[in-house]
């Protein structure tokens, strides 16, 4: 709450500034609105000078007594009475490093809409740590060196408890940026009842018997690699002739009428209520669908592949604290915390060794013995990552593929 | 003095809202509509240039979610005014002290937040829910039936967000309708409907044309009801717009794409004061 | 005008039947529009396994109650939200007015350009207004709050504010300012005795509308929110990873609320009428 209080006096403050400072003159006025067309169309006028020299960057940081992360809603630890973040308070009390936690990110699009602007005008986002789906919002970030390349040594408990599915990523080689703080699975989701058999294949998705009730996802990199799984190709390697073929069968499951609707998240709902017996689905959903009473749904890595997909944890350029985000890094990184985040946040650990820690310390073998937060290694040897663009014009060439699918 | 005033005061009443609207709408908006002239991608930067390809490429790509726009902007808006002309009317002249309440009971839904409401209409409307299930039940309707993912669920979608929208301008207008006039009619043996027709009707233009802009222009523009609510097929022009800038960060074609919209907007509502030109419609398009 | 002159009969007495027929309709508006309310009020009373809520029944509970205020963003979020509704509700109404009153009433100069001015501010779609104020704010360094999130509201309430008041103004009787200046009144002392008056419902529906639609604004704010979050973006952002039940529970609050107010204001009326 501190920090609304902070917002509203910076903000009571710049008013009064602006109040007592009467500098709108015409000709100020001209230029910042002329700024204001700079800042939309220009991203190289940088205020903040280029760091070239990471190295001798991290070698000036002092360490401080600040970290503010960002962070989706209800993605961490909550206490009993629902007011405190247990991980964030022991944190505090371990390094004197007092947490402002806000939990601002309601999806990656409408976040990097709101932070690339900022990145571009050369201002700090106000964020040591922010946490970023993989996918061409990360990979962006990436290319336009946006955020610090990581003090590695500082965290080694990340090449210690990491597990082998977050460790060197497609999209960020050698972990150099960014670590995992929860990944899941975009598998098949469906009602056993009204399916009335069990699914195990992509192929169950063009089932002429489900005709009606198949949910896809709207999202062209979820639905694009889905395409690919039906022929058998991974999109990791996969060529834009692939991607043609894929949005040809994609096509002909729509025009055959077996596709009910392009979901966002409201899928689950739709899955809830029966509207839709098969869908594509995150493996985290259907595990707290389970969780609030629809005990029927069920969640399957089809035999073709599913695709795996990490939210991470980076350092945006201009961070205040960024000691304090490896430290937090680093701290996370342990059977014990990742084990106490996870028993609450339910998709998948990226610690392995936590899932002996909540079974045997927090005895929780609800959430420890479960293939979704714990996936079996035979799962995890079929599932793929999402597709790392190198370039803008591949992106695009992706999107041009398989947007006319979702939007037709 | 006072002729002086008499002329100065247009330009002193409307000078708070001129100079709020340039600096925080006129501004910013063009120079961001400017980006559809523009040339570059999201990494490398943008230059402006005399480009005008993204318009073309943009209404000859985006031909059907143009029209389907118009389609459920036209029919939502139409089924609104049908449905609350009728609320506005009797709240107007038969609320007596307790007009404002009504009011406020329409309003209070909609202090709920959208993504509760959906939430909630996705329950009552699903395919087995507790209105289609016991229809089907009986028989009724198909086992196959439903409302949800199809135009009718994204039209249903749109009056029902635009419901209050279009019954204040409406009551506003209604109740400033002095009542003599209507009882003078009575008097001159006028029938209920012909004094409606002639008396209370052109009356309230300057609402209905009112909630028709607000309404008409909101819905066409709209991309919420079509997520959440439509099916294949039912992509309006505001997703469109939506995914060019979040998705493909493709900034010249939202901004070419938005700049079409507004401008057939602009000339749908010419026509429609143009077709509907009553005096008090043409005063307020003047 | 009646109501405000002379309290006349507010029935002309031909149609009792189509009164009543309008009346059935009326309220089963009313009722359809409160469908997904009621529902959400009913849930907000059902159990909620591991703090996530769904539109499934288990058992009746009012743990949910027990700890409404549990989730302090989400407290939080609401009262910036509530802030702002209110506060650029207000404020577009009292920029909007004098300018209804101008397009109303005079013609000038660049009307139609203002009238061009209005309209494209409802039809511009929410993504390019969001971008273009974050860029505006980021030339001008302002930082990203509550003021950016009021600004903004502002700025597009301000167009729907000027056509519902405007709506008002077009068509009222002018012979009642001119007699009120000719009996000597100042136009200062003519608009608050005679215009404001009449036109006063009109400004209290443009805040009505303004609210609403500050209230459910989800594309814009996000841009212009920076650090600051409304109820609408935390509820959006909790889809994700399921929503806990303090969001129907913070919901049915404020519906009840709502509610509760138009009971007094009810009673109210009520008494001032027994009284008179």
């Amino acid at each position: 709450m501190s920090q609304d209080d902070q917002n509203g006096r910076d903000n009571t403050q710049a008013f009064y500034r602006g109040l007592t400072q009467p500098r709108l003159t015409r000709q100020n006025f001209l230029r910042g609105s002329g700024a204001a067309l700079m800042a939309a169309l220009a991203p190289q006028i940088a205020r903040a000078e280029k760091v070239t020299d990471w190295k001798a960057w991290w070698a000036k940081q002092v360490p401080t007594k600040e970290f503010v992360f960002a962070n989706w809603p209800l993605y961490i630890d909550v206490s009993s009475d629902g007011k405190t973040h247990p991980t964030l308070n022991a944190f505090t009390k371990q390094t004197g490093i007092k947490v402002t936690y806000d939990e601002v990110i309601q999806d990656d699009p409408s976040f990097y809409a709101k932070v690339a602007p900022v990145l571009k005008s050369g201002s700090p986002t106000g964020y040591d740590m922010i946490v970023m789906t993989d996918g061409w919002y990360l990979t962006e970030m990436l290319m336009q060196n946006w955020l610090v390349p990581l003090w590695r040594e500082k965290v080694p408990n990340f090449d210690k408890y990491a597990g082998s599915s977050v460790k060197n990523p497609p999209y960020d080689p050698g972990n150099k940026h960014s670590m995992v703080w929860q990944s899941g699975l975009t598998g098949i989701g469906y009602n056993p009842k009204l399916t009335k058999r069990e699914i195990t294949s992509i192929d169950d998705l063009w089932d002429p018997a489900f005709a009606g009730h198949i949910g896809m996802f709207s999202d062209v990199n979820e639905i694009g690699s889905f395409g690919m799984y039906k022929l058998g190709i991974n999109p990791t390697t996969s060529t834009p002739d692939d991607w043609q073929k894929a949005a040809a069968v994609l096509q002909d499951q729509k025009a055959k009428g077996l596709v009910r609707q392009y979901y966002d998240q409201s899928y689950i709902n739709a899955l809830e209520n029966g509207d839709i017996w098969i869908t594509m689905a995150w493996s985290g959903d259907i595990y707290q669908a389970n969780g609030k009473g629809y005990t029927d749904l069920k969640f399957v890595v089809p035999k073709e592949g599913a695709t795996i997909w990490h939210d991470n944890m980076c350092i945006p350029v201009g961070a205040s604290n960024p000691l304090s985000a490896l430290d937090w890094m680093n701290y996370y990184y342990t059977p014990e915390v990742a084990g106490l985040v996870e028993d609450y946040v339910n998709y998948i650990c990226p610690v392995p060794a936590a899932q002996d820690y909540i079974l045997n310390v927090i005895k929780d073998p609800a959430v420890a013995n479960s293939p979704l937060v714990f996936p079996p290694a035979d799962e995890l040897a079929r599932v793929h990552e999402f597709r790392a663009f190198t370039s803008y014009a591949e992106y695009q060439q992706w999107l041009n593929t398989f947007n006319p699918v979702v939007q037709g | 003095m006072r002729r002086l005033r008499g002329k100065l005061a247009p330009y002193l009443l409307s000078l708070p809202s001129w100079v709020y609207l340039i600096v925080f709408f006129i501004i910013p908006l063009a120079s961001m509509l400017g980006m559809a002239l523009a040339v570059g991608d999201p990494l490398s930067g943008y230059t402006i240039s005399d480009n005008f390809q993204e318009f073309v490429t943009g209404f000859t790509s985006y031909e059907d979610a143009f029209a389907r726009s118009f389609w459920y902007g036209t029919a939502s808006t139409v089924i609104t005014l049908a449905v609350a002309y009728p609320v506005a009317y009797w709240i107007a002249f038969y609320g007596g002290r307790h007009k404002s309440t009504y009011l406020f009971l329409i309003m209070l839904p909609f202090f709920v937040s959208f993504v509760i409401r959906v939430l909630a209409w996705e329950f009552i409307l699903s395919d087995q829910g507790f209105v289609l299930g016991p229809l089907k039940a009986i028989g009724l309707l198909p086992q196959n039936f439903h409302v949800l993912s199809t135009q009718w669920a994204v039209i249903g979608g749109l009056v029902y967000n635009s419901f209050a929208y279009y019954v204040l301008p409406l009551y506003v207008v209604l109740e400033k309708i002095d009542r003599r006039l209507v009882r003078a009619a009575n008097d001159l043996y006028a029938s209920p409907s012909t004094a409606f027709m002639k008396i209370i009707l052109p009356l309230s233009a300057p609402g209905v044309f009112a909630g028709f802009l607000l309404v008409f222009v909101t819905n066409v523009g709209d991309f919420v009801n079509a997520a959440l609510l439509g099916g294949p097929g039912t992509y309006m022009i505001g997703n469109i717009i939506q995914d060019s800038f979040f998705e493909n960060q493709d900034y010249p074609m939202a901004a070419a794409l938005s700049s079409i919209l507004m401008l057939m907007l602009m000339i749908a509502i010419l026509l429609y004061s143009k077709a509907f030109g009553t005096e008090a419609i043409q005063e307020y398009a003047a | 005008m009646s109501a405000t002159i002379s309290p006349l009969p507010s029935v002309h007495k031909p149609s009792r039947l189509g009164e009543r027929i309008l009346a059935c309709f009326t309220w089963a508006m009313i009722i359809y529009t409160m469908l997904p309310i009621g529902v959400m009020v009913v849930f907000s009373f059902n159990y909620a396994p591991a703090g996530r809520i769904a539109l499934n029944w288990l058992h009746f509970t009012f743990a949910n109650y027990r700890d409404a205020f549990g989730i302090q963003d989400l407290t939080g979020a609401l009262i910036h939200s509530l802030e702002v509704a209110v506060g650029s509700a207000v404020i577009s109404s009292i920029i909007g007015t004098p300018l209804a009153l101008a397009l109303a009433r005079y013609r000038f100069w660049g009307k139609s350009a203002t009238d061009l001015v209005i309209f494209a501010d409802i039809a511009a779609p929410a993504v390019v207004v969001g971008a273009s104020l974050l860029s505006l704010f980021l030339a001008l360094n302002l930082p990203r709050g509550l003021l950016t999130i009021f600004i903004a509201h502002v700025a597009f309430n301000l167009a729907f504010a000027v056509v519902v008041i405007r709506a008002r103004v077009s068509g009222l009787d002018r012979a009642l300012d001119r007699a009120a200046a000719d009996l000597g009144a100042t136009p200062w002392v003519a608009f608050w005795t005679v215009t404001f008056p009449l036109i006063l419902p009109g400004i209290i529906g443009a805040c009505m509308l303004c609210f609403l639609l500050s209230i459910d604004d989800l594309i814009i704010t996000s841009f212009v929110a920076g650090q600051t979050l409304t109820f609408p973006l935390w509820v959006y952002g909790a889809v994700k990873v399921g929503m806990p039940p303090q969001v129907f529970v913070l919901s049915t609050f404020i519906f009840l609320g709502g509610m509760a107010l138009a009971l007094v204001n009810v009673a109210v009326t009520h008494r001032r009428e027994a009284a008179a």
